[in-house]
């Protein structure tokens, strides 16, 4: 009796959980631009003057300013992602005006230096005096002044026009921009000659760091081509989602009463498992703050069909056992026993698969990957130690002892 | 319910299922060498574009318009409530935005759309890409089927597998249905489902074969076609749930689904009864080609 009390109140606390969270995780489930609407655009990036080569720094920096310039267009959390030595990958989904954002997105990123002088009162700093080109590639880093506080050393190619400048702007501020956000406005302390300047004022050195990234980029920017693009209409991506979810409601509700009709008991489990394991799935995705597409959908689906499987050998080896006239808590032991390792051997093999595609595949092949090995390792913990458990509360609670609970009819019983 | 296959022949009944695989391959690789595959522009380059459309729209027209808008060579075809063109060549951005204001202008103020422009090089990379994933992933298979179980089980594993996902392509290849990434994504999932699929059996079968007394082939026959049976209610129970969800996406899914869903449910039905009829009895073969050496009992890892 308590045994089956624990079960009743586990699976009571279970669906509550579920119940109250479930609008909220559904909410919160990141929808891929498959399912409401965006673009994923895949670019190769050359260098915009002749000669450079894309290094991996550079390609990172120029991924960062392209996430800083979707971000400042308002999309909501654009996924910027370098790939290979060359490539950056970019989705945006639920854009209303997708032109606009990708012709942000295409200009190379602009660095400039601009001082205040000649300007009007409220102008700030509105003239240029410094391009990105006009720094040596590469030559930006930081170094460390006798305080050991970080400072970035720079380098110009024309040191003429470096001390021209800087003599004009002793004791006034030299603004740092990209992209018209102004980064820093460090004080012009001396005259500078030699083509070279440090600029102190970094308060660490992580933002030291990214500055002196920041004017490397400028000083080599990447031009971008698009070599992939997927765009679909907000309308169209939440017409895919109504249709694909009603498919999986209609499926769900047709292979939950299924499993209740041919495993009885065993089914009755297996499907609070499986309610269980679409949870466990949703918070996964939510706490990983990934994207749900239709690739993972896909993933899901497969999932699903895995785990509906697993219980399908757990049940089916149990009736067996039954069959061969153990009684049910024997037939229960070892029919667990016997289908564990099955169960354990398909997995694994499914992992390898997965884990395979996750390291070689790039855009939806990862994605899928990344679902389907979710789900497998979720897999375990709900349809098999979780049904294990559940199973094993109400077979010894005792009230469960005749074998039509488990869908086997008292004539196939074989005598010891 | 219970499905009675208790004396039915499985390793018998394979040497035809064997022949009609053969025929089968062979008539794959024709289909292949001939049609090749329909690929859509994911694998060759291009742009596709659907549009769904509020009204039925007149195909004419369209075309008149397409014709008039220079977007080079593109194929066409329209039902309902969508509108599918593919052009051969990549459009550049302008393009695309003309296309798709002109067309909203002209036909339908509600259109949406879904455009993918693919570049030949990418096309390429991500064929390969895909086709090296299968590669290393059966690779990987094997040695964990041959760890676990043995060499044979892990050839015959592979084997069925391998037959399965090119059963599939064949069929695509004979019929023209589009191949694209939704397409790869399918044989993966019917990969990892026939894998499961085989290694259910192959368990049960090295299971039987601990207290099983091999003297005779016909002893070796019988832990087969036992085994088979003996999983052959879970078989069929798990490719009818999983067939029917694979139906219901097909039915009731979106659009971009459905090749998708279409080849998981060939894929699964194709599964099922490769696992019976080839995987096992292959396994069969193999084991009785070793039978001389008296290979050492099955222990239970």
């Amino acid at each position: 009796m308590k045994r089956l009390l624990t079960f009743v109140l586990v699976v009571v606390v279970a669906f509550g959980v579920i119940v109250w969270s479930s609008p909220g995780l559904l909410h919160s489930t990141k929808l891929g631009l498959d399912l409401k609407g965006g673009f994923e655009i895949l670019y190769e990036a050359q260098p915009l003057t002749e000669g450079g080569t894309v290094t991996k720094e550079s390609l990172k920096e120029t991924a960062k300013s392209l996430e800083k310039r979707a971000n400042k267009t308002g999309v909501s959390e654009p996924e910027v992602t370098t790939e290979g030595s060359n490539r950056i990958r970019v989705k945006i989904a639920g854009v209303s005006d997708p032109e606009a954002v990708r012709a942000i997105m295409k200009k190379p990123a602009e660095l400039e230096f601009r001082s205040a002088s000649g300007c009007e009162a409220d102008a700030g700093y509105c003239k240029v005096e410094l391009l990105g080109s006009d720094f040596v590639e590469g030559a930006a880093k930081v170094v460390y002044n006798s305080l050991n506080e970080p400072l970035i050393q720079i380098e110009v190619k024309d040191k003429e026009k470096f001390a021209e400048i800087s003599t004009r702007l002793v004791g006034k501020n030299l603004a740092i921009y990209l992209d018209d956000d102004m980064l820093s406005d460090p004080v012009v302390q001396q005259a500078l000659t030699d083509g070279t300047a440090t600029i102190s004022g970094q308060r660490t050195i992580a933002e030291a760091k990214e500055l002196a990234d920041v004017i490397n980029l400028g000083a080599l920017p990447l031009s971008l081509t698009e070599k992939y693009s997927q765009s679909v209409g907000a309308t169209l991506g939440q017409k895919s989602l109504e249709e694909t979810a009603l498919a999986g409601i209609v499926a769900s509700i047709v292979i939950l009463l299924f499993m209740l009709v041919f495993y009885r008991l065993p089914g009755f489990i297996a499907c609070i498992c499986l309610l269980v394991f679409v949870w466990v799935l949703l918070a996964v995705f939510w706490m990983m703050n990934a994207t749900l597409t239709l690739p993972g959908i896909a993933a899901f689906i497969l999932g699903i069909g895995i785990a509906v499987d697993t219980n399908i050998i757990t049940a089916e080896r149990i009736k067996d056992e039954i069959r061969n006239g153990k009684s049910i808590s024997s037939a229960l032991r070892s029919g667990n026993k016997n289908s564990f390792r099955t169960v354990i051997d398909a997995h694994i093999t499914n992992i390898i698969v997965g884990a395979v595609l996750y390291f070689i595949g790039q855009g939806t092949v990862k994605g899928f990957a990344v679902v389907h090995l979710a789900s497998i390792i979720i897999n375990i913990a709900t349809n098999l130690f979780l049904a294990r458990f559940f199973l094993q509360l109400v077979v010894k609670s005792g009230r469960f002892n005749k074998p039509s609970y488990y869908g086997v009819k008292e004539s196939e019983i074989r005598a010891l | 319910m219970r499905y009675k296959w208790k004396d039915f022949n499985f390793v018998k009944a394979a040497r035809p299922v064997f022949i009609g695989a053969i025929v089968l391959v062979l008539a794959g690789i024709l289909s292949l060498s001939l049609f090749g595959l329909n690929y859509g522009i994911d694998f060759k380059s291009g742009s596709s574009v659907d549009i769904s459309v509020s009204k039925p729209i007149d195909k004419a027209k369209v075309e008149e318009f397409l014709n008039g808008e220079e977007f080079g060579k593109y194929t066409f075809t329209s039902g309902e409530e969508r509108v599918s063109i593919r052009f051969e060549a990549a459009l550049t951005e302008a393009q695309q935005t003309k296309l798709e204001s002109d067309f909203k202008e002209k036909f339908d103020e509600s259109a949406a759309f879904e455009i993918n422009i693919v570049d030949v090089e990418i096309a390429k990379e991500q064929e390969l890409n895909a086709l090296y994933g299968i590669l290393i992933a059966s690779v990987g298979i094997v040695i964990y089927v041959a760890i676990r179980f043995e060499w044979r089980f892990a050839i015959s594993a592979v084997a069925s597998l391998l037959f399965v996902a090119f059963m599939v392509i064949t069929i695509f290849s004979l019929f023209r249905l589009e191949v694209n990434l939704p397409f790869i994504l399918a044989i993966l999932t019917i990969i990892g489902y026939s894998i499961n699929d085989t290694v259910v059996i192959f368990d049960r079968i090295r299971e039987n074969l601990r207290f099983a007394k091999l003297k005779t082939d016909s002893d070796l026959t019988e832990v087969v076609n036992k085994s088979i049976s003996q999983t052959l209610t879970r078989s069929i129970n798990t490719v009818v749930t999983v067939a029917f969800a694979a139906a219901c996406l097909f039915a009731f899914g979106s659009e971009a689904l459905k090749m998708f869903s279409l080849a998981m449910l060939l894929g699964l039905l194709i599964g099922a009864a490769s696992s019976i009829f080839i995987a096992s009895p292959l396994w069969h073969l193999l084991r009785r080609k070793a039978k001389p050496h008296k290979p050492k009992p099955q222990t239970a890892p």
